[in-house]
């Protein structure tokens, strides 16, 4: 396992791919890619037993995106963890590129487990996943990321129901809270409150974390690890954002990309925030 | 040529359900998902003999869906039926992307397909159901004529494929007529009946009724071909051309709408290929509604008697 320390400098390396990539794409998602940067750090360096080298090993565990909008923070952590060379992230959206806008499978980028971008069906596919890993006795496990936004989606719930029902503990999904989607925020779009206690009557172990600290992901997902005989959920509260502070928590940064001549200084802004 | 016979009525799905246990004996990858209504789409006959390969999922399709393709892109060839109006419609989002657009091997079983589905009426009549799953890319899409014919199209969904399929079959037992030995070329159309003057496309549970309208207009002196077409997508252009060049007038007939349908498809290659006149047998952009299925067929046109009274309209058409 990587340490603290090597973990929060990946992730201020992932933040910069990001803003980099979607800086060059000229349109894309970078609020929650910014906001997600640790989750996907703390997964792709720690959590997930996967092998870079060889994407399809069968025994790898499954991470499922099903928020596909945030793409581009998943792409910056499969090139960092070594799956594609780092300077193909700078084709995201292009003609012709593996890093398509919403991951798509059939474009050939290693490491993509599912097309994914219509909200809502992420979780699904991964209590299917579960189900068979179940059913064949594997050992590897299936990982989600969800969105809170995303809880509107009333096929979530259709998921979640099914996933409780067949007990499948080998399946953690992660929800990206961080409060905002593109009319504003979700309290004013539609409540999805109280979300802790939804999730446990569903049948879930639900557990709470602050989704932008590196050492507080390790111990929930070490936590979730210990648990079984339910599925897991941990809300990870987020800052959408976050490492650029003059965007941070702005839900108009939802779908926006900073311009190419605000490159400097919004990774002068990461750079700060790590006391880089 | 052979006059085919009514072996006894049999619905399709129990057809489904046969192919399901068939393919499922060879092949232990197959799984089957059940939303409720498992015996009402003759899936009971698979679960019953392999229940540790069964998953309820409850009334919840869009996640069927999604768990479906889960499940394939972890090696198993997953089965989802459920009504067609359901099967194919509330869940076509789904459908789309998680497996369409992931190409995966789902199974799709659209049951209690067309108007004779009866007293239930327009709500659990699927009659849009080719009309969407046709126009998705990647998609198979099967329209077996009787009970037998869905056993082989499952065979052959499971066996000779790794892509997307949707398999259309009805609820009324309806006349089983074809025999195991005709080959299920996936994609391959069926001459039934030879013919010159005119040729009448058919799928699904009316191609019987096209073989009776066929054998009365001989009578007539009128020589009608009948070409099955079990595989709506990717439709047999070939005979379609060949056809439309040898007889100059061509009428198809589905037990959906004529938007976008089966009739639709065939009409695609003619203009595409070989312009000749052409009708359509189906339902003319109305919703149905409850009775009997033969009272519904007959009142929204669905019988032979239309068919030989459209192929007659159509010859007078023909240069």
């Amino acid at each position: 396992m990587k340490k603290i320390e090597e973990l929060t400098f990946i992730s201020r390396q992932i933040r910069i791919d990001v803003v980099k990539s979607l800086a060059e794409a000229g349109s894309g998602h970078l609020g929650a890619s910014l906001g997600l940067a640790d989750v996907f750090t703390v997964l792709y360096f720690s959590v997930l037993n996967h092998r870079p080298d060889k994407p399809l090993w069968e025994d790898r565990d499954r991470l499922i995106l099903s928020i596909g909008h945030v793409a581009p923070v998943l792409y910056a952590a499969l090139a960092n963890a070594g799956y594609f060379p780092k300077q193909e992230l700078m084709t995201l959206r292009k003609l012709g590129s593996r890093l398509q806008g919403h991951p798509g499978r059939d474009h050939g980028l290693p490491g993509i487990e599912l097309s994914a971008g219509s909200l809502g069906q992420g979780l699904s596919v991964a209590v299917g996943m579960a189900l068979a890993a179940k059913m064949d006795k594997k050992l590897w496990k299936v990982f989600c990321i969800n969105g809170d936004g995303e809880m509107q989606e009333g096929s979530i719930w259709e998921a979640a129901m099914s996933a409780a029902y067949y007990k499948l503990d080998n399946l953690t999904t992660i929800v990206d809270r961080n409060k905002v989607q593109i009319d504003g925020e979700n309290s004013d779009v539609m409540e999805i409150e109280p979300l802790v206690d939804k999730w446990k009557s569903f049948g879930w172990d639900v557990l709470l974390c602050n989704g932008n600290d590196v050492s507080k992901l390790l111990k929930v997902f070490s936590k979730a690890k210990s648990l079984s005989g339910k599925p897991k959920v941990i809300i990870a509260e987020t800052l959408m954002g976050k490492g650029v502070k003059t965007i941070e928590n702005n839900y108009k940064w939802h779908g926006k990309v900073p311009a190419k001549e605000d490159v400097y200084d919004f990774i002068k802004q990461i750079n700060n925030a790590y006391n880089f | 040529m052979k006059v085919f016979n009514n072996k006894g009525d049999k619905s399709t799905k129990i057809g489904f359900g046969e192919g399901l246990l068939s393919a499922g004996s060879r092949n232990k990858n197959l799984v089957a998902l059940g939303a409720d209504i498992t015996s009402s789409v003759g899936m009971n006959i698979f679960t019953e003999r392999y229940p540790e390969r069964f998953f309820s999922l409850g009334i919840a399709e869009q996640n069927c869906v999604g768990v479906a393709a889960g499940l394939a892109l972890a090696g198993k060839i997953p089965v989802f039926s459920t009504y067609g109006v359901f099967a194919a419609l509330r869940t076509t989002d789904q459908i789309r992307i998680s497996v369409c657009y992931n190409n995966l091997h789902v199974i799709i079983g659209g049951a209690h397909a067309g108007i004779s589905v009866g007293p239930d009426g327009a709500t659990h009549q699927a009659l849009e159901d080719i009309a969407v799953m046709r126009v998705l890319p990647n998609m198979t899409v099967l329209s077996p004529c009787d009970a037998i014919q869905t056993k082989l199209a499952v065979e052959a969904a499971v066996e000779k494929l790794n892509s997307p399929v949707y398999i259309r079959f009805g609820r009324e037992p309806v006349p089983n007529f074809t025999d195991e030995n005709m080959e299920f070329n996936i994609g391959k159309s069926q001459l039934l009946h030879p013919g010159s003057d005119i040729t009448i496309f058919s799928t699904g549970h009316l191609t019987w009724h096209t073989l009776q309208a066929a054998y009365l207009l001989e009578k007539q002196n009128i020589s009608a071909r009948v070409i099955n077409i079990h595989t709506i997508k990717p439709i047999d252009e070939q005979a379609i051309v060949k056809a439309a060049k040898e007889t100059g007038a061509i009428l198809t007939a589905e037990e959906h709408q004529i938007f976008g349908g089966f009739g639709s498809a065939v009409a695609e290659v003619v203009v595409k290929n070989y312009p000749v006149p052409m009708d359509f047998i189906g339902m003319n952009d109305n919703f149905g509604e409850s009775g009997k299925p033969d009272e519904l067929m007959k009142k929204y046109g669905m019988t032979y008697e239309n068919i030989i009274s459209k192929a007659k309209d159509l010859l007078k058409r023909k240069k």
